[in-house]
């Protein structure tokens, strides 16, 4: 029991190491990388285009769910009207970065992870390493920063479709007045909500793209390792969003 | 860097190495040496390590013991800015390809000049069409990677490998699937390219008839060692029983065609 229990204490920290040196490595090329913006700005085109009709059609129905679930809240306290900045509130500050971030590492996260992943199988890694290339500086280093960019700018779009969503069910169907929806929102959510919100999308930016580059990187070089790098990528990026979560808000309330 | 002013006969060394992968010792006291400006062949059958040897000589992986010199330098000991410094003259051709998926003929035969030199596009167009005029795939310029056949991936790989003019071209099974025309001119590429601008070749090959009319020196490997080395003229004549069973390809003699298993019969009738 006691043996168990300090392998398993023993492997976290050394997949910790691993990956915090893996991070040091990328950051170590974050510079070159950012000398030839294209690749970036590709990544970031990539990345961000894979995940943004699923984060649309999500953050709409959250949004409305939002405003079902709230109205009817409310309603038995009868304060309808808060409904906006409720709704708000739970959008900017959990829902839209957490939410956001699941999809990002389901849809682009899995595919940066198997885009490696087949790279190393199929000797790409290898080959540019011959030509003296560093793979961190011209694959890893550009796919990452492009989903710590993209991530953010994701989670505001998620954000600002939930609020539209939020107002379509609980302004056009159930009748809560519009200029007091609004008002309602503007006078509760404040600047440090918002940033809240922000540094969550940044924080979770980094920990779901570090986390897809590196599992494709120490893929095994099979189709089954491959395989299980996407699912690795899903599942630890779910667990760790959650835990950083948790983390953020207690330190910001 | 590989100097220009040769120090040493020899442009690779290996010597007495030792490397064992999975609890399997590949070589056993492995000595070799590449002369300069010269084709050698390396040859011996399938999963002797040869693959291996070169992953060793390019600095991808480090012997358990012995030295390996490239250019007087033992690779394993180099930092990696050093070692990428000796890579940037090195051009090696994969057993697959290995050409880079998301980018055309062209753009994967540009690529290491683009990573390594600030060329005019005019220019780095040029040496890429000549490159690639000189494997028969010019025309193909524009397809992807998933669009070429086996042998053309290659072709396009061997024009990367010699974009740069590097001093030191290693070959990994150039001939695999290759039609007998196809065959011709990489064999005779093989040769002009080193001939002409006085690189030093390492081929990996089984087809021992093809490297025998390039190559001016062969080892052959077995049991992790270097059972056999000469020209392909002098190993031709060999008669010795290993030599002569892996130079006529024959299935009986000291090398097993069978990887190691218990009695064929008693297994079928267990
Ligand atoms: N990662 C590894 N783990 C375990 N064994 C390995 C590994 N890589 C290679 N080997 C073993 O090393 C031996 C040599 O492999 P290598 O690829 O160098 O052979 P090869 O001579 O190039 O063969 P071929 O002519 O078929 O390409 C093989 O028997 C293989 O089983
Ligand atoms: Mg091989």
């Amino acid at each position: 029991m006691f043996k168990a229990l300090t392998k398993l204490l023993g492997n976290a920290v050394a997949a910790f190491g691993a990956i915090t040196w893996f991070l040091l490595r990328i950051l170590s090329q974050v510079p070159r990388a950012l000398l030839r913006p294209g690749l970036v700005i590709h990544q970031i085109h990539n990345a961000g285009a894979l995940s943004l009709v699923i984060i649309m059609t999500c953050g709409l129905f959250v949004g409305m769910v939002l405003g079902l679930q709230g109205y009817d809240m409310l309603e038995r306290f009868g304060s309808e009207s808060s409904l906006g900045s409720a709704a708000a509130l739970a959008l900017v500050k959990e829902l839209g970065p957490v939410v956001a971030a699941l999809l990002f590492a389901g849809r682009a996260g899995t595919a940066l992870a198997s885009e490696i992943g087949l790279m190393r199988a199929t000797d790409q890694l290898v080959a540019m390493e011959i030509m003296a290339v560093d793979p961190f500086r011209h694959v890893v280093a550009p796919r990452f920063l492009g989903g710590v960019i993209a991530l953010p700018l994701l989670t505001m779009i998620f954000i600002a479709i939930g609020i539209f969503g939020v107002q379509l069910v609980g302004v056009q169907q159930l009748g809560v007045d519009q200029g007091t929806f609004w008002s309602q929102m503007r006078g509760s959510v404040e600047v440090d909500d918002v940033m809240q919100g922000l540094i969550k999308g940044c924080v979770f930016g980094v920990a779901c793209s570090l986390i897809a580059v590196y599992e494709g990187y120490v893929a095994e070089p099979t189709a089954e390792g491959v395989g299980r790098a996407t699912t690795r990528t899903v599942v630890n990026s779910a667990v760790m969003t959650l835990i950083l979560d948790y983390m953020i808000t207690a330190v910001m309330l | 860097m590989l100097n220009s002013s040769p120090t040493t006969p020899n442009l690779v060394e290996i010597r007495d190495v030792y490397y064992s992968v999975g609890g399997r010792d590949i070589f056993k006291g492995l000595t070799l040496n590449v002369p300069r400006g010269k084709i050698t062949a390396i040859m011996g059958p399938s999963g002797t390590g040869k693959t291996t040897l070169l992953r060793l000589i390019t600095g991808q992986i480090r012997p358990t013991r012995g030295q390996v010199l490239v250019d007087d330098q033992d690779v394993s000991k180099l930092s990696r800015r050093a070692l990428y410094a000796l890579r940037q003259r090195m051009g090696m051709l994969f057993q697959n390809g290995a050409l880079l998926t998301d980018m055309s003929v062209f753009e994967n035969v540009a690529f290491p000049v683009r990573e390594h030199t600030d060329l005019p596009e005019s220019l780095i167009r040029n040496l890429v069409l000549t490159k690639l005029q000189a494997v028969g795939l010019r025309g193909a310029y524009k397809l992807m990677p998933h669009e070429l056949s086996g042998g053309m991936a290659r072709r396009v790989a061997l024009a990367r490998a010699m974009v740069r003019d590097p001093h030191l071209l290693i070959y990994d099974e150039p001939f695999a699937g290759l039609d007998p025309i196809s065959m011709g001119v990489i064999l005779r590429l093989l040769r002009n390219v080193n001939d002409a601008l006085a690189i030093t070749s390492i081929v990996v090959s089984h087809d021992v008839d093809e490297i025998a009319q390039v190559a001016d020196l062969s080892y052959i490997l077995a049991g992790g060692k270097v059972v056999a080395s000469g020209t392909p003229k002098a190993l031709k004549e060999d008669q010795s029983g290993l030599v002569r069973q892996f130079m006529n390809g024959l299935p009986d003699g000291p090398v097993p065609f069978h990887y190691p298993a218990d009695d064929y019969f008693k297994e079928l009738l267990a």
